[in-house]
C-alpha cells in the first residue's frame, strides 16, 4: 500500500485515477432473512438443550427423595410438553420485549406504557371477532377462519401502532429534552391512564370490563407430534394449532422486524438515530419522524403479540398487558436492552424459564412449592443472570476509538 | 505549524464570485449565554471561506446555527437568498448545507460503507449513490479498505476522512466543516488540508471552514473572518489575514 500521508507525495494525489476500482460489496438481502432465521434456530436449540439437561440433573439428584415415583421418568416425560409451551410463551415474550428494545435503543427511554398498548391490540383483535360473530357468526371454514385470524392480527398491529405514536406525539415528545425521570413518569400515567380508559369503555358499552376470544375454528385441535410409551399407557406429545399458528405469526414478525432494521433504508435510518441523533439529522433524516416510526413499529409489534396472547388464553381484560409487559421488559433487559437478537434470546429464555419452574416446582420440592411460584423461580434466576452479565447475554459495551 | 499545500493556490476565488450563503446579524444564545452577538459573514460560490478564533469564540457555534441545529434568536441565514434560520436541519440538508461537525460525528455501530450511505440519505438514486461513492473511495482511497469495518474502530484521521466524505456524498452547495484536523498528527493535518484544497480546486466545493489551526486555515482559504467572542473582528484576504501583525500576533504564535 503507498502511503497516502506522505507529503512529498505532490504528483500521487494529483494524478489519482479518476475512478478507482470500486469493489463495493453490499450484504444480500436473502441474508438479511436467513440470518435471524438461524439465529432463532440456535436460541431455541441452544436454550432448550442447556434447560433440559439442567431439569434431568436436577432430577438425578433429586431422585433419591421420592420413593412414590420415579422422578427421572416423570421428568423425561413431561419434558417435550414443557419445552413446547415454553417457547410459545417465549415468542409471545421476544415479540413484545421487541417494542420496549426498540424504543430504548432510540430513545434510551422505557415506554412503561407499552403493556398497555400490548392490552389495546389485544382487544382490538378480540372486538373485530365478536363483531363479526355479531353480525356474521363465526361458523365459517378452517381457511377462512385462519384468514380471520390473521385479518385480527393485522387490525390490533394497526390499532397498537397508531396508539403507540399517539402516545409518543402527546405524552414523550414535548418532554424530549426534560430529565430522563420525566418521560418515565409520564409513560406510567399514560399506563393507567389507558388501563382505565379500557375498562370504563368495556364497562360502559358491556357491562363487563373483560371479553372473551371467540371459540371458533379448529384452533383448539391438538396435533400430536409423538408418543411416549409409559409403563402401559403411552403419553402423547401433542402442539396445540393455536401455538403453532402463535410460533409461525411470531416468526415471520421477528424475522421482518430484522430485516426492516437490517436491510432497508428506513433501518439504516433508525440505526443511525440510536447511534447519534445530531448527526442523523445533518443526514436530512428527520429524526422526529423516524422516532415515531420506531414507536409505530414497536406498538404494531405489541399488538400482534396481543392478539396472540388473548388467543392462546381465550380473554382480554384491562389489566393483562402488566405482567406480560414486565415480563417481555424483563426478557429485553436479559437480552441486553436496545439490541434486537437480544431481546428474541431474553423472550426465549424467559418463556422456557417460567415453563420449566411452573411443571417441575411442585415435582421437585414434593409439592412444597407449587407452579404459582414459578415467577419466583424465573426472576430469581434472571437477577442471578445480570449480577454476572449487567448488560445482559448478548448486550456489549460499544467498542468506540476516541 | 504551516503546511505544504500541494497545489499551487490562487488568491482569487474561481466561482463567478456568486453569493451563496449569508449571515445576517445572527444572534445565537445557549439558554442565557449570548453566543453570538451579530455575526454576519458571505461565502461565494467556489470560495473556501474560513472562520478563525480562539476557544469559545462561537466558531462551531456559527456552524451550527446554519445547519439549523441551533436556532438564531435574531437575524437570518441565507441561502441561495432563502431564508433558512428556523427551518429544521434535516430541510437545510436538503436545501444544500452539509456539516462535518465537531468531534466527526461517526456512526460508530454502521460500518464506513453503511456511514457514507447515510450522507446520501436524501438521495435516491442508484448509480448517482455509485457514482459518489466512487468519488469519494478515489479522495479516501484507505476508506475503501476499511468499507466493511464499523465506523468505531477507525483511527482518528481515519474517522476525519469518513466524516468528511460522507459530507461528500451530500454533494452540497456548501461544505461547512467544523475542525477537521482537531486531534491529529501533524503528517495527518496536513493531508486533511491538501485534501480540501484538493476538493475546492478539482471539484470546486464551496467550503465554509472552522479551524483552530488558523495559520493551516489561512493557506488554504480565500477569505478569512476573525471571531472574538461572538462578534467579527477582522475580515479580508486570507493572505492579508496571514501577514496581519494583529493575526499573527493573537492567533499564530509568532
Amino acid at each position: 500500500m503507498t502511503n497516502p500521508i506522505d507529503a512529498g507525495g505532490a504528483a500521487a494525489v494529483s494524478t489519482m485515477p479518476a475512478s478507482a476500482p470500486l469493489r463495493v460489496r453490499r450484504t444480500n438481502p436473502i441474508k438479511e432473512i436467513l440470518r435471524p432465521l438461524g439465529q432463532l434456530l440456535i436460541f431455541v436449540l441452544g436454550s432448550s438443550i442447556v434447560m433440559a439437561l439442567i431439569t434431568v440433573a436436577l432430577a438425578l439428584i433429586l431422585r433419591p427423595t421420592r420413593d412414590d415415583m420415579d422422578m427421572l421418568q416423570i421428568t423425561l416425560i413431561l419434558l417435550p410438553q414443557v419445552l413446547i409451551d415454553g417457547l410459545v410463551l417465549g415468542f409471545m415474550y421476544a415479540t413484545i420485549a421487541l417494542g420496549y428494545t426498540m424504543v430504548y435503543g432510540v430513545l434510551e427511554f422505557i415506554n412503561f406504557a407499552h403493556g398497555e398498548i400490548f392490552m389495546f391490540g389485544a382487544f382490538a383483535g378480540v372486538e373485530l371477532l365478536l363483531w363479526i360473530e355479531r353480525t356474521n357468526g363465526l361458523d365459517v371454514g378452517n381457511l377462512a377462519a385462519y384468514g380471520l385470524i390473521i385479518v385480527a392480527i393485522i387490525v390490533g398491529m394497526v390499532i397498537s401502532g397508531l396508539l403507540a405514536i399517539t402516545t409518543e406525539r402527546l405524552a414523550y415528545r414535548p418532554l424530549r429534552g426534560a430529565p430522563r425521570l420525566i418521560p418515565l413518569i409520564s409513560a406510567i400515567g399514560v399506563s393507567f391512564f389507558l388501563q382505565d380508559m379500557m375498562r370504563f369503555m368495556q364497562s360502559a358499552i358491556n357491562g363487563d370490563f373483560y371479553r372473551t376470544f371467540p371459540d371458533f375454528g379448529p384452533f383448539g385441535k391438538r396435533i400430536t407430534l409423538f408418543s411416549m410409551p409409559l409403563d402401559d399407557r403411552t403419553i402423547d406429545i401433542a402442539i396445540q394449532v393455536k401455538s403453532l399458528i402463535i410460533i409461525i405469526v411470531a416468526i415471520i414478525m421477528l424475522v421482518g422486524l430484522n430485516y426492516l432494521v437490517n436491510a432497508t433504508r428506513l433501518g439504516k435510518a433508525i440505526r443511525s438515530v440510536a447511534q447519534d441523533q445530531r448527526t442523523s439529522s445533518l443526514m436530512g433524516i428527520n429524526v422526529n419522524r423516524i422516532i415515531a416510526l420506531t414507536f409505530l413499529i414497536g406498538g404494531a409489534l405489541g399488538g400482534a403479540a396481543g392478539v396472540l396472547f388473548a388467543f392462546k388464553f381465550t380473554r382480554a381484560d384491562p389489566y393483562m398487558g402488566f405482567l406480560p409487559g414486565l415480563k417481555a421488559f424483563t426478557a429485553a433487559v436479559l437480552g441486553g436492552i436496545g439490541n434486537i437478537t437480544g431481546a428474541m434470546l431474553g423472550g426465549i429464555v424467559l418463556g422456557l424459564l417460567e415453563s420449566f419452574a411452573a411443571a417441575y416446582l411442585s415435582i421437585f420440592t414434593n409439592g412444597a412449592m407449587g407452579a404459582e411460584y414459578k415467577d419466583i423461580l424465573a426472576f430469581a434466576i434472571l437477577i442471578l443472570i445480570l449480577v454476572f452479565r449487567p448488560s445482559g447475554l448478548l448486550g456489549s459495551k460499544t467498542t468506540q476509538k476516541a | 505549524m504551516g503546511i505544504t499545500l500541494q497545489t499551487t493556490r490562487k488568491v482569487d476565488a474561481q466561482g463567478d464570485g456568486q453569493l451563496l450563503l449569508e449571515l445576517d446579524n445572527i444572534h445565537t444564545y445557549y439558554g442565557k449565554i449570548h453566543a453570538l452577538k451579530g455575526i454576519s459573514l458571505k461565502v461565494n460560490k467556489g470560495e473556501i471561506v474560513t472562520l478563525i478564533g480562539s476557544n469559545g469564540a462561537g466558531k462551531s457555534t456559527t456552524l451550527r446555527t446554519i445547519s439549523g441545529l441551533l436556532r438564531p434568536r435574531e437575524g437570518e441565514v441565507r441561502l441561495d437568498g432563502k431564508n433558512m434560520a428556523n427551518v429544521p436541519p434535516h430541510s437545510i440538508v436538503e436545501a444544500g448545507i452539509g456539516h462535518v461537525p465537531e468531534g466527526r460525528g461517526v456512526f460508530p455501530g454502521l460500518t464506513v460503507l453503511e456511514n457514507l450511505e447515510m450522507g446520501a440519505y436524501l438521495l435516491r438514486n442508484h448509480s448517482e449513490l455509485e457514482r459518489r461513492l466512487e468519488n469519494v473511495f478515489s479522495l479516501f482511497p484507505r476508506l475503501l479498505e476499511r468499507m466493511q469495518q464499523k465506523g468505531g474502530t477507525l483511527s482518528g484521521g481515519e474517522q476525519q476522512m469518513l466524516a468528511i466524505g460522507r459530507g461528500l456524498m451530500q454533494q452540497p452547495s456548501v461544505l461547512l466543516l467544523d475542525e477537521p484536523s482537531m486531534g491529529l498528527a501533524p503528517l495527518l493535518v496536513e493531508e486533511i488540508f491538501n485534501i480540501i484544497d484538493r476538493l475546492n480546486k478539482e471539484q470546486g466545493t464551496t467550503i465554509l471552514l472552522v479551524e483552530q489551526n488558523a495559520q493551516a486555515a489561512l493557506q488554504v482559504a480565500h477569505r478569512a473572518y476573525v471571531l472574538e467572542v461572538g462578534q467579527i473582528s477582522m475580515s479580508g484576504l486570507a493572505a492579508d489575514l496571514l501577514h496581519d501583525p494583529r493575526v499573527s500576533e493573537a492567533y499564530l504564535g509568532l
